[in-house]
């Protein structure tokens, strides 16, 4: 709505409606021009770093995989890679791929479920998936199938598809046998054709103009598309390891949110399957890979709304790879390699579904843990949301207070936030204040 | 499945996070419950993403659910709600634990024509959803009542299913 005068507007939204979590959002607009962004985020992460000092490595694992149940396999992955580090452990390469493959069911599940669940309704102008499931019923069951496909696979790798208990510090306490993966090849077949089709879908989808200067940072493998290992890259030429992560990327606290902000160099940056790809487009299996230069020949990778083709993208490339994995797959003769804890520290960045999650331990002797440090994603790119707000919000002054709320929460579903597995009713409220 | 003859399956579901105190009740009350029942129900506790009941409730004739709610009502004590006949209940349910949360679940199994014949929630009025919390105390008195009452939600659904 038209201002007046001098006047002071917020744009509050109590709870953003479908995003992984909780999450308040409140812009402040002054004559006509932003003045605070502040995205609240309540996060457990935070307490979980508290909770885990004191036990043994072995429970690491299991612990981690309760901060999200939507991404469990992510935080399990960084915390095995992180305390493999600290004892001088490096698996060996059949446990390797069962660690990628864990991690492929993971993107299937958890993009299929954002990409159908939870952003394609803003794309189709319905309020969520339920009203979207009445117009596009078979959409929405090609999304709920594809997300089931990813279930399954996770189920038998992970032992069950929520908090998976089979991921373990040296390696795995149970690896599938080649008959049971291969009894999952149809299901996963009929999954990239689908796959492809939701690329078709979501690219034709109407997105709104707007652009952003991104720094983009992810794991840039030399011969693969990243999920456990790699250099950390950005595209401003940044290239390091994970155990040098803290040196580059600095967490600040922010008085309104319980996540603290993460700066490279200073500045905001976005990590997530937009980052991915472009820092590792020529790594994408031969399908995707494809499909990613049909679709992107007409967007842009700088529009956030675009994310949603980006993710499409890694969900077929995850089949892909899930598939040529099964093909090759021999069952190891051990599930895990001996552990012998000894004092250190260690770190690891993996590919979590949206986006770097580092995680640093410090263990004593005894396979204690003295310190856990862990940087989830959401929080990583809290302060590049802030900063696509505060670029966005001026386009939307026009609108009701109410109409700009929604357009805003649409701006931060395109970043898929897993503030946690947490505790809140999903209501929104948008209030308007003035001085 | 637990098929019983000509008679169509039914499957109890607890659903709850198990760190996040009061959160944990409907695990809890799966967990008494497979004990008391043994193999001939299938007991299932589903825990993150709400979509998986989809998944839990596909080609079950009569599912129970079981779930921690904040509906306004004293901590501990249960309310049943046939969800079957019920459209709108999401008011009723106001504290969903999950991304999509239950109420989500069932609007959307709804709308795919997906929901099973009969869908009975029990839903347990919890008092807080700490981090790391053990049950609060009303909603640990309150537990055995819960399980006595979906024990005999299974009895009644099995019996209508014999005859």
């Amino acid at each position: 709505m038209p201002q007046k005068g001098k006047r002071t507007r917020t744009i509050s939204i109590g709870t953003i409606a479908r995003v992984e979590g909780e999450g308040a959002l409140r812009v402040t607009v002054k004559d006509g021009e932003v003045r605070d962004v502040e995205l609240r985020i309540f996060e457990p992460p935070r307490y979980f770093e508290a909770f885990l000092v004191g036990r043994h490595f072995a429970e690491v694992p299991d612990i981690v995989a309760r901060i999200c149940g939507i991404c469990p396999v992510a935080y399990q992955m960084s915390a095995v890679h992180a305390l493999e580090q600290a004892f001088g452990i490096r698996v060996p390469a059949p446990i390797r791929d069962l660690r990628r493959l864990i991690y492929c069911a993971e993107w299937i599940e958890s993009h299929a479920l954002h990409v159908y669940m939870l952003h394609a309704p803003d794309f189709l102008g319905y309020d969520g998936a339920i009203d979207m499931a009445k117009d596009h019923r078979d959409a929405v069951a090609r999304g709920l199938r594809l997300k089931r496909a990813g279930n399954r696979l996770l189920a038998l790798l992970g032992g069950r598809s929520v908090h998976p208990v089979s991921v373990k510090v040296g390696g795995f306490s149970r690896v599938p046998t080649r008959h049971e993966l291969l009894g999952l090849t149809d299901e996963l077949l009929w999954a990239r054709d689908a796959a492809i089709e939701t690329i078709q879908w979501v690219t034709g989808f109407e997105k709104p103009e707007f652009r952003q200067d991104y720094t983009f940072a992810a794991l840039a493998p030399e011969d693969e598309y990243p999920f456990n290992e790699g250099p950390i890259r950005s595209s401003q030429g940044l290239q390091i390891e994970a155990c040098d992560f803290e040196q580059h990327f600095t967490e600040r606290q922010v008085p309104y949110s319980t996540a603290l902000h993460s700066t490279l160099n200073g500045a905001s940056y976005l990590a997530g399957p937009a980052a991915r790809l472009h820092l590792n487009a020529s790594r994408l299996s031969p399908l995707a890979k494809h499909e990613w230069e049909e679709a992107s020949a007409g967007l842009s990778i700088l529009n956030p709304f675009n994310t949603i083709v980006a993710r499409s993208v890694e969900i077929l490339f995850a089949l892909e790879e899930a598939l040529r994995m099964i093909q090759s797959y021999e069952m190891p003769r051990s599930s895990s390699v001996p552990v012998t804890p000894r004092a250190g520290v260690g770190m690891a960045c993996t590919e979590a579904p949206r986006g770097m999650l580092y995680h640093r331990y410090a263990v004593d002797e005894q396979g204690t843990i003295r310190e856990a440090k862990i940087i989830p994603p959401t929080s990583q790119n809290q302060r590049r949301i802030e900063d696509d707000l505060r670029a966005f919000v001026p386009q939307v002054l026009n609108l009701s207070t109410k109409e700009a709320a929604l357009a805003c929460e649409r701006v931060i579903r395109c970043y898929d936030p897993c503030i946690s597995c947490a505790t809140h009713f999903l209501r929104l409220e948008v209030c308007e204040a003035t001085t | 499945m637990t098929k019983r003859a000509g008679v169509g399956t039914i499957r109890v579901i607890g659903v709850g996070n198990a760190w996040r105190g009061d959160d944990a009740v409907g695990l809890q009350v799966a967990r008494h419950l497979r004990e008391r029942l043994g193999p001939s129900v299938e007991v299932v506790e589903a825990e993150g993403d709400g979509l998986v009941l989809l998944d839990l409730m596909e080609g079950i004739d009569h599912v129970i659910l079981i779930d921690a709610v904040k509906g306004g009502g004293q901590p501990g004590t249960t309310v049943r709600l046939d969800l079957s006949v019920r459209s709108r209940w999401g008011t009723v349910v106001p504290c969903s634990t999950h991304a999509i949360g239950i109420a989500d679940a069932i609007d959307l199994a709804r709308a795919m024509g997906r929901l099973p014949k009969q869908i009975i929630l029990y839903g347990i009025e919890i008092e807080s959803v700490d981090s790391g919390a053990s049950l609060s105390e009303p909603v640990r008195e309150g537990l055995d009542a819960v399980v006595e009452h979906v024990h005999q939600e299974v009895e009644r659904a099995q019996c209508m299913k014999c005859t």
